[in-house]
């Protein structure tokens, strides 16, 4: 395929750093350390990291309420995300978001929109400010299986294909919405059959291949960018933790669970690496203690910064 | 100058301005078509034909593309055909336009502009309602409500200028549209507009009448009633001072408490259901920071707690007028 072993380790570390980045805020969760909720994205790596890895760094994302692996691929620090997480005024949103809410918009991620399908008419105007400025830029909407239901997505996504904007629909088929299975809320048997609703081209693709992911975003952002308009994309998956906290995620049948377990990106893509000899076993150590060791240190800054003042609530509702 | 023809000049001088300003919503730069439902986009799409966008009937999805376009820095104008449709687009408006600022701890600007004609007139329940109480206890949005020309143009610039998200209520009684768009029982609201530039800053209102007994709150279409009941007052030697806030949100409290330390007295009158109305919130808050000033109840008139009926008969009778206002005066100015 011909990637040079830089580009593939960077994509790895992306896909190792949000897996690390999950698991330690989930484990900071259940210790009762850290506030709110949190729909965490274990097990869907590939998609933030093969999507955002086509994109340039003034292209701009929506995101949904599992967004911090698609901050972490968009280029916010690990650290101004666990402060926000923690509701710290040194985070990206000065802990005015939370979780749900995480993004910055000068590294193109707009604050996330945690109502299913909110982001997708937000993403088409966002491409629409593209066009009206003749800037070569484009917006990527990501959201779950269960948007594709909402009257929003079909609204937007029609207009993105009337005026044929530069705009990426990327639907993440985790096969559930919350608890729900999605193939029991339609009666298609791929969700990017919608797309001939709209007149736009689509595909399906395996989510869980950051290289597969990566191409098919590339080609879709490559359409949009010259002036070709959208596509929606779908990437099946899994969500391999629960859709919210501590969710033990009892409808998902065990069989199912466990083929997907084999299935997931990082350990292939993990897998894929060492086969192919771009990294050996020491190398992928390295990484990881590197990664891990990020990690920590927003842990414990987080935990050290100070907690906003209350009366910071009454700022920021108007200019 | 009519209030539709002010609205289009507004947009006009503000888009010659101003490249970030455009225009988004149903049926307004049709050629052949109408300007939006009441005119107030009229032609607009001959000099500006890239800035007129006309959108399918999707009022959902363009409030949230109005949404995006304003945060990469354009400064949109996103208009329904009549306010009750903003329903549809009530999760953008309340839950993303609304909070975008707040959410990101003050990062994200949102210089968007929403425009919805209100008022019962002659459409039933469905196109008639007034929904400023509505979005009045939604933060993050200001209110602004111009009762005549010259308002609606200041205001609309004033809005398309300002870095928030600003929601302009235009009564479909007032705008003075003519011709095939002409409304039965509309209500002269037309003004002198002057050559220059100018603005009617958000949150500033003013005094419409002067007077000592009693201050009458109202905005929009109940303000020229209120002016039409302080006349009749006038005549039985009552002298009401009528005061126009003109934006609902931010509110011009100076202005309310400096009248009604002056009067001793308020009525505030709504077009829209009595129940949970903009006029309670502002009767609550006086009756507490003026108590000492006070020397009767704050009393509201507003409509009933119905959706808006369509006979005329009973559509005047759900409708505050001027001779309810009146009545309202005299029992106030009686228990005194």
């Amino acid at each position: 395929m011909g990637y040079d072993t830089k580009f593939l380790l960077s994509l790895y570390r992306k896909m190792l750093l949000i897996r690390q980045f999950e698991e330690r805020v989930k484990y900071l969760f259940l210790e009762g350390v850290m506030p709110g909720t949190i729909h965490q994205y274990q097990g869907q790596e590939a998609i933030a990291v093969g999507v955002c890895s086509a994109l340039n760094s003034d292209d701009v994302i929506t995101s949904t309420h599992r967004p911090h692996g698609h901050a972490l691929a968009k280029g916010l620090t690990v650290e101004s995300l666990m402060h926000e997480l923690f509701g710290k005024t040194t985070g990206c949103c000065r802990g005015k978001g939370g979780s749900m809410h995480v993004g910055d918009l000068e590294k193109g991620m707009v604050p996330a929109i945690a109502i299913v399908a909110g982001g997708v008419p937000i993403a088409t105007g966002i491409a629409l400010a593209f066009r009206y400025r003749k800037e070569p830029r484009v917006a990527v909407s990501f959201m779950g299986d269960g948007a594709v239901n909402e009257g929003a997505f079909h609204e937007a996504v029609n207009m993105g294909a009337i005026w044929s904007l530069p705009v990426v629909y990327v639907v993440e088929n985790n096969l559930y919405s919350a608890s729900t299975p999605i193939f029991e809320m339609v009666r298609l048997k791929r969700l990017s059959d919608r797309a001939a609703g709209y007149g736009i081209p689509s595909v399906t693709v395996d989510g869980n291949d950051v290289l597969e992911v990566f191409e098919t975003a590339r080609k879709a952002i490559e359409r949009a960018r010259g002036g070709e308009g959208p596509t929606l994309v779908e990437c099946m998956t899994y969500r391999i933790t629960g859709h919210s906290r501590r969710d033990p995620c009892n409808y998902q049948p065990k069989e199912e669970r466990k083929e997907a377990l084999k299935k997931e990106p990082l350990r292939r893509f993990t897998e894929y690496l060492l086969m192919g000899g771009f990294i050996d076993e020491a190398g992928l150590e390295g990484i990881r203690a590197e990664v891990d060791a990020e990690i920590e240190r927003a842990v414990e800054s987080a935990m050290a910064a100070p907690d906003p003042k209350p009366e910071a609530a009454l700022e920021d509702v108007f200019i | 100058m009519t209030i539709a023809e002010a609205l289009r000049q507004a947009l006009r001088e503000e888009m010659v301005r101003d490249e970030r300003v455009f225009c988004i919503g149903e049926d307004i730069g049709v050629r052949g078509g109408w300007g939006g439902a009441f005119t107030v986009t009229l032609g607009l799409e001959k000099d500006f034909r890239e800035r007129i966008i006309d959108t399918p009937i999707s009022e959902g999805g363009f409030f949230g593309l109005a949404l995006g376009a304003a945060i990469m820095g354009l400064r949109p104008v996103a208009d329904v055909q009549y306010g009750d449709f903003l329903f549809y687009a009530m999760d953008q408006v309340v839950n993303q336009i609304a909070k975008m600022h707040y959410m990101s701890g003050g990062k994200v600007r949102v210089p968007l502009v929403m425009r919805a004609p209100v008022g019962a007139t002659g459409r039933g329940a469905q196109h008639g309602q007034n929904l400023e109480a509505i979005f009045f206890s939604v933060p993050g949005i200001k209110i602004a409500c111009p009762a005549t020309a010259y308002d609606a143009k200041g205001l609309l610039k004033a809005a398309i200028r300002d870095d928030n998200p600003v929601l302009l209520f235009e009564h479909k009684l007032l705008y003075g549209a003519k011709g095939a768009r002409a409304e039965s029982g509309a209500v002269d609201a037309s003004s002198d507009i002057p050559n220059e530039d100018y603005v009617v800053p958000l949150g500033k209102g003013i005094v419409r009448r002067e007077g000592n007994d009693v201050t009458i709150i109202a905005t929009l279409l109940m303000m020229h009633r209120a002016l039409q009941a302080a006349e009749r007052l006038a005549q039985e030697g009552i002298s009401a001072e009528v005061i126009d806030p003109r934006s609902l949100v931010p509110f011009d409290w100076d202005l309310a408490n400096a009248s009604v330390m002056k009067t001793t007295r308020a009525i505030i009158v709504e077009e829209g259901p009595r129940q949970g109305g903009w006029g309670a919130e502002i009767a609550a808050t006086l009756s507490d920071t003026m108590s000492d000033y006070l020397t009767a109840p704050v009393k509201r008139v507003a409509s009933p707690n119905t959706p808006v009926p369509f006979s005329p008969a009973m559509e005047n009778f759900y409708r505050p007028d001027a001779e309810r206002i009146v009545s309202a005066v005299r029992g106030l100015i009686g228990s005194a």
